[in-house]
């Protein structure tokens, strides 16, 4: 890999057990500013582990040790002086299965910002938010009414909207689309590529064609182990690994 | 292969005997779960004719609006009413906060020690003590070392000591049930534990936490061992004003004349019963309708 900025995230050796069982073993990576990374592999190879290791949402399993260093702009994210709330303040999440609050679609986005007291006028932090997330428009009637009767696909952009509306500096996607029909699945896409612009995004994806769409690294995992890691062109395309050729083109298994 | 080819599969009109079986198993457990239903409402209904039976014939303003009396005519249960509500209201007051903070710090904050799980347990045993020990506790801490006497306060006191296992247990089991992702979700946002709790867990939990407080509340309001060992057996002729006053509570009103050997007095009883499950009844009524408010929302 060419890139010889300064990583904004960097894993240096990270091993992530649970209850003694490694799930991500020796992993080393860094995460570039205003890039797209994506993390491919099978299922259960650690991916979700690996993520969550990036803003210490991992703190909240009881069975999980972790070994080695993940670094934020050249200082220890788990360092004794660093407070994991502000950790998620830059560093935002959309999780893998959609998760809303049982409440309000307007406060499902606005609680988050409403805490921290981010700066600017709530309605139209809410309305930027669920713009970029494409469900503006199905939502703008019934902003009062409950999110969970909401559709999974809707939900899942209802989270990229909360996500969103805390203007994080990165963002960690794990299978933002899995539940998306391709025009919702495209405009998540174009969303990404506009938020380029601004942010850092890591997604976590089973889908080849969007991982080669869309990012600019991707990071192939199996078993826990960083098999390869480099360019998505050259992943995808020359990857050095016999095992990554398998895994992109379908024929492993 | 041969199982499953279509064609020597019977017409779908035709049941297989195994399949006959299995739905003559399903209406043979419907039948036992009905008629097991049946029979307890059964006796439900039985009890509540007798009691209804003998009672309503006294029950009347006068009844409500009197004190105890000598004679069955003028006897009745505002006094042995209103130290009821004095005690369930106290009583409520006190065990609601202590509990559910007690379910938040055991559930949310504990560390997940030996000593954890030992406190745990042990509010698990104590929710089987038998409920006149807790009165002898209470008699021996509130009415004598604090020096409360009969009081409201130490009545209630005593049954916040009864009832706080359980509000515990169940408010814990409520908060248990809120599901971690979204925990994790309001985690991701950037709020802080309490911020969490406060807004998501707490809220999620509360129909739950309700339902036990006052499940809880109602064995309250029915207990008469614990009053009658701190000494509320005795003849209370007023309301009390505060809670430091007197005060009787409808079923030791009941168990009073009940005691007693004239027919008029266990009708008076009867009636005193009546009372108490309009009471009951009314809780739970107020139960439902915050419930159905909390879900609303
Ligand atoms: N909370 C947990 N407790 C114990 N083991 C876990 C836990 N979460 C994940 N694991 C294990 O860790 C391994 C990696 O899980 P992870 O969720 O990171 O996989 P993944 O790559 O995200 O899979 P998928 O693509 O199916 O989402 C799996 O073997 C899984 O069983
Ligand atoms: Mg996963």
């Amino acid at each position: 890999m060419k890139n010889t900025d300064l990583p904004l995230l960097e894993a240096r050796g990270v091993t992530i057990s649970y209850s003694g069982n490694a799930a991500v073993k020796d992993v080393s990576l860094a995460i570039y500013e205003k890039k797209i990374t994506a993390i491919i592999g099978p299922s259960g190879c650690g991916k979700s582990t690996l993520l969550r290791s990036l803003n210490r949402m991992n703190d909240f399993i009881d069975n999980v040790t972790q070994e080695g260093q993940i670094l934020y702009r050249n200082s220890d994210l788990y360092g004794a002086d660093v407070d994991p709330v502000e950790v998620r303040l830059r560093i935002g999440m959309v999780f893998q299965r959609p998760n809303p609050f049982p409440k309000s679609i307007f406060r499902n986005v606005a609680w988050g910002p409403t805490i921290n007291r981010l700066p600017g006028d709530i309605n139209v932090r809410v309305e930027r938010a669920l713009k970029q997330a494409a469900l503006w428009n199905e939502v703008k009637d019934r902003l009062d009414d409950s999110a969970l009767n909401l559709s999974g696909g809707q939900q899942q952009r209802l989270c990229i909207a909360r996500a969103l509306a805390m203007e994080p500096e990165v963002i960690l996607m794990d299978e933002p689309c899995s539940a998306l029909d391709p025009v919702s699945t495209a405009r998540i896409e174009d969303l990404m590529y506009e938020l380029k612009q601004n942010y850092t995004i890591v997604i976590v994806t089973h889908n080849m064609q969007q991982a080669s769409r869309v990012s600019d690294y991707t990071a192939f995992l199996e078993s826990g182990r960083l098999i390869e890691y480099g360019d998505t062109d050259e992943v995808f395309t020359r990857p050095k690994q016999k095992r990554t050729e398998d895994y992109v083109t379908g024929r492993f298994g | 292969m041969a199982a499953n080819d279509l064609t020597k599969r019977p017409a779908l009109g035709q049941r297989s005997a195994s399949l006959r079986r299995r739905h003559l198993l399903a209406a043979l457990f419907k039948a036992c779960c009905v008629g097991l239903t049946a029979a307890a409402v059964a006796v439900l209904g039985l009890l509540i004719y007798q009691v209804a039976a003998d009672g309503l014939p006294w029950l009347d303003m006068q009844f409500l609006t009197n004190f105890p009396s000598r004679f069955a005519e003028k006897a009745g249960v505002k006094s042995a009413l209103f130290g009821t509500l004095w005690i369930v209201t106290l009583t409520a007051l006190i065990s609601l906060p202590v509990g559910v903070l007690a379910a938040i710090y055991l559930e949310d904050y504990a560390p997940p020690s030996r000593l954890t799980r030992v406190i745990e347990i042990n509010i698990a045993n104590l929710a089987g003590v038998p409920s006149i020990v807790y009165g002898i506790l209470g008699l021996a801490i509130f009415v004598r070392f604090m020096g409360l006497e009969r009081s409201v306060l130490a009545g209630a006191l005593t049954m916040s000591l009864l009832i706080l296992p359980v509000i515990i247990i169940s408010a814990k089991e409520a908060i248990r049930a809120v599901p971690a992702s979204i925990r994790l979700a309001a985690f991701a946002v950037g709020a802080t534990h309490w911020q969490v709790v406060r807004a998501h867990v707490l809220p999620a939990a509360l129909p739950g936490i309700l339902t036990g407080v006052i499940l809880a509340l109602s064995r309250a309001i029915g207990e008469t061992a614990p009053l009658i060992m701190i000494g509320a057996l005795t003849y209370v002729a007023f309301v009390p004003a505060g809670p430091m006053d007197e005060f009787t509570a409808l079923p030791i009103q009941i168990f009073n004349w009940v005691s007693r050997p004239q027919q008029e007095f266990h009708e008076l009883a009867a009636a005193g019963i009546i009372v108490l499950l309009v009471v009951l009844l009314s809780m739970n009524a107020l139960a439902v309708l915050i419930r159905y408010q909390g879900t609303r929302k």
